[in-house]
């Protein structure tokens, strides 16, 4: 009797269990799928939603450059367009020198910025033209302003973004550029969103962009025409243009290092290669004593 | 313990021979690491991912102290001190890269190192000891890891929290308080970012105890080797240094290399956008999924869709989800083969390669995938299948199978039938090299 109870007797048991488990779990599901089809929904979110288009940048690939002067047209868009709602709370104005501005020109630039500040005598909250170790400030003193002058859809903040979405310098451009009517829209297959999802029309305040995830957003076509901006290097200020400079410019926010690191990388690479070579050589000419060589394996 | 042809460590210097009396650290690494250790000579790569684990432990250490100089565990600022460390500390960039990937390189050593055990039985007698201490380094590491994801405090650092946390809600009568316990709140929030900082700085050095257990462990019975017989005679032996401090050199090349073209090159390849969004507990992402190197338990874990026998199916996945690892622990006694090597075992090989490593693969593609169809019955196959596998069909195999025939030895492995013959000039040429 105590035979029969032994741990790999134990172990069939509970294994047999889990597997059941598992089982039964599946022919629930697969018998929800016999009885009603996939339970899976076709949705317009998945049927409508586009990717972001591959938009060609200076900085892509292992060796790729910042543009300093695309840098300086997206900090002009960003400026003059996207800053009028998001903020930018990790950038501060003395980081602008990577972007090739001089130190003058980046304490003209911060003290043209109110930033909050402290009145020296009375103690009281007041503001001050910003310095150049300030953050660039944000265009409202807290979220529920923020959230009231939008509709309550809080502007994110842009610092980031670029880093917090799939894809996000592409994302940007395709996000800027991609309004669209939804009236007559199209996908790739040729359905019309409005035929299969007569459901899914904007509502007032939202605005129609298939490249964001559920199509319908709460910030209006920020960049609407062309000459919104005037480029100080002569470059025409197309809306694709624009759109191309900002996903730039937030680029370099979200990642001011990126260039840097990669240089560093190619650095670190070959040393390791060279290293790694060398351990290689050395480690074959230890082992040569001991290693069969072909002949002897051939023969054995 | 050592074989009976370990060389002795002789101290020839006025300093060696002074420790050596007061406090013998040099005769310790000589005997652990050095040429003192007798290692089998047939060795394959494979062998090479003990000593990687522990340079990425090492790596994690050393990358985390710093970290933790200029991080703040507070739920206020912890991401903004994230970034203070992307962009204002020196270097501080590539700290945290190399901390965040590093974590990633040292589950991909340490999963090759695991499968390495599983083919070659390395859990066997008279290595039970090694394979439960290195079970119990995995599970610190799972901890630790989980532990560390939270502390940049992004979306998914948040959400991830809320929801292992949760998973404790599922024990019956007593989850609540204890998930309530764990999190000190409800939610997890300050306290939580608190305790789990404090832990993700305790648990690396427990688990650097445990390697050195582990490490312990392993001397005295010795390494095992790819055809699983044990050493017999010293000509089965090289040295480890020189000889493994060169081939692990290489091997530490080689990983570096690929470690670095990540670091360097795409760093945000592993990790995921959302969590360069601040965590925020009123906006749930869309997809929850934890980082990739616990997708297969993950999929594991939501693989109990329905409820079995009165067990909620929540509560099944839990279980089964660490069941899945701890069964680990029992696999010396499940596996009764006397035979350890794969190469041997025909019939272990078939259903290790066509099955357990398969069902792996679907496990990991699975847990990292939406929790929707197909994804979800591939899961629930392939999680019936993993404790199918390890509880059920290796015990069964290891009474029915009949091994194929071993080598009479390592060194006739190595050297073919005539490989005696051979032994002396051999022997001769692996005497130890002036070092």
């Amino acid at each position: 009797m105590r035979q029969l109870i032994t741990p790999r007797v134990i172990a069939l048991f509970v294994g047999l269990f889990f597997v059941l488990a598992a089982v039964w779990g599946l022919f629930t599901g697969v018998s929800a799928v016999l009885g009603q089809g996939f339970l899976k929904e076709p949705t317009a979110e998945h049927e409508f939603h586009k990717y972001p288009e591959d938009a060609k940048f200076s900085f892509d690939g292992p060796l790729g450059r910042w543009d300093t002067r695309q840098l300086q047209r997206g900090l002009k868009v960003y400026d003059e367009v996207c800053a009028a709602c998001h903020s930018l709370k990790y950038v501060a104005f003395r980081d602008l020198a990577a972007l090739g501005l001089t130190e003058g020109q980046i304490k003209a630039y911060a003290a043209k910025k109110v930033v909050p500040g402290i009145d020296p005598v009375t103690g009281e909250t007041t503001t001050r033209p910003g310095l150049p170790t300030d953050y660039f400030p944000s265009p409202y003193p807290n979220a529920v302003a923020a959230a009231a002058a939008n509709n309550n859809a809080i502007p994110p903040d842009l610092s980031l973004m670029a880093k917090a979405r799939h894809d996000g310098t592409n994302y940007l451009v395709s996000l800027l550029t991609g309004y669209t009517s939804q009236q007559g829209y199209k996908n790739k297959e040729g359905k019309v969103l409005l035929a299969e999802f007569p459901d899914t029309k904007t509502p007032p305040g939202l605005y129609f962009n298939p490249y964001f995830p559920n199509l319908n957003l709460a910030m209006a076509p920020p960049l609407t025409s062309e000459g919104q901006v005037t480029f100080d290097d002569g470059t025409r200020a197309t809306v694709p243009q624009m759109a191309k400079d900002v996903a730039a410019f937030l680029t370099w926010t979200a990642e001011p290092q990126l260039v840097k690191r990669r240089q560093t990388g190619w650095a670190v690479m070959i040393f390791l290669l060279f290293a790694t070579v060398l351990a290689y050589l050395s480690k074959q000419q230890i082992w040569s004593a001991v290693k069969p060589r072909k002949k002897d394996a051939a023969r054995a | 313990m050592s074989f009976p042809w370990a060389r002795q460590y002789e101290p020839k210097t006025a300093l060696t021979k002074f420790l050596d009396e007061k406090l013998p650290l040099p005769r310790l690494v000589y005997n652990a690491v050095g040429a003192g250790y007798p290692v089998p000579r047939n060795l394959s790569y494979f062998w090479n991912f003990g000593v990687l684990a522990g340079f990425f432990l090492v790596l994690q250490i050393v990358t985390g102290v710093i970290l933790a100089m200029h991080y703040a565990a507070n739920a206020q600022v912890a991401f903004a001190s994230v970034e203070h460390i992307m962009r204002d500390v020196n270097w501080g960039w590539m700290l945290r890269y190399a901390h965040a990937n590093g974590a990633s390189f040292f589950f991909i050593v340490v999963y090759i190192h695991i499968f390495r055990g599983l083919f070659y039985s390395s859990y066997k007698a008279p290595r039970e000891m090694i394979w439960l201490l290195g079970v119990t380094i995995f599970l610190l590491m799972m901890a630790t890891a989980f532990m560390g994801y939270v502390l940049p405090w992004g979306q998914m650092s948040f959400w991830g929290a809320k929801v292992i946390t949760g998973l404790f809600g599922a024990i019956p009568l007593v989850g609540e308080p204890i998930q309530v316990w764990l999190l000190g709140g409800f939610a997890p929030d300050n306290a939580a970012l608190n305790r789990f900082f404090s832990l993700h700085y305790l648990l690396p050095f427990v688990i650097a105890g445990c390697v050195i257990l582990h490490i312990w462990a392993l001397h005295i019975p010795g390494s095992s080797n790819p055809t699983g017989i044990e050493v017999k005679s010293e000509s089965d032996t090289v040295p480890f240094h020189p000889y493994y401090t060169a081939k692990d050199g290489f091997g530490l090349g080689i990983a570096l290399l690929l470690y670095c073209a990540l670091l360097f090159f795409a760093p945000n390849a592993l990790g995921h956008p959302d969590n360069y969004i601040e965590a925020n507990p009123l906006s749930t992402p869309a997809h929850i999924v934890p980082e990739w190197y616990f997708w297969p338990f993950y999929a594991i874990l939501r693989a109990f869709t329905a409820d079995f026998f009165f067990i909620p199916a929540k509560l099944l996945g839990v279980i089964a989800m660490f069941g899945s690892i701890l069964l680990w622990f029992f696999l010396p006694w499940l596996d009764r083969s006397p035979v350890r090597s794969g190469h041997y075992r025909p019939t272990f090989r078939k259903f290790f390669w066509f099955g357990l490593i398969p069902t792996m693969i679907v496990l990991f593609w699975a847990g990292g995938a939406p929790a929707e169809e197909p994804y979800v019955m591939l899961s629930q196959i392939a999680t019936a299948y993993y404790f199918l596998h390890f509880l059920v069909i290796l015990p069964i195999i290891s009474s029915i199978e009949r091994p194929e025939p071993l080598p009479t030895s390592i060194t006739a492995a190595v050297l073919g039938s005539d490989g005696a013959e051979k032994e002396v000039v051999k022997g001769e040429a692996a005497a130890p090299l002036a070092v």
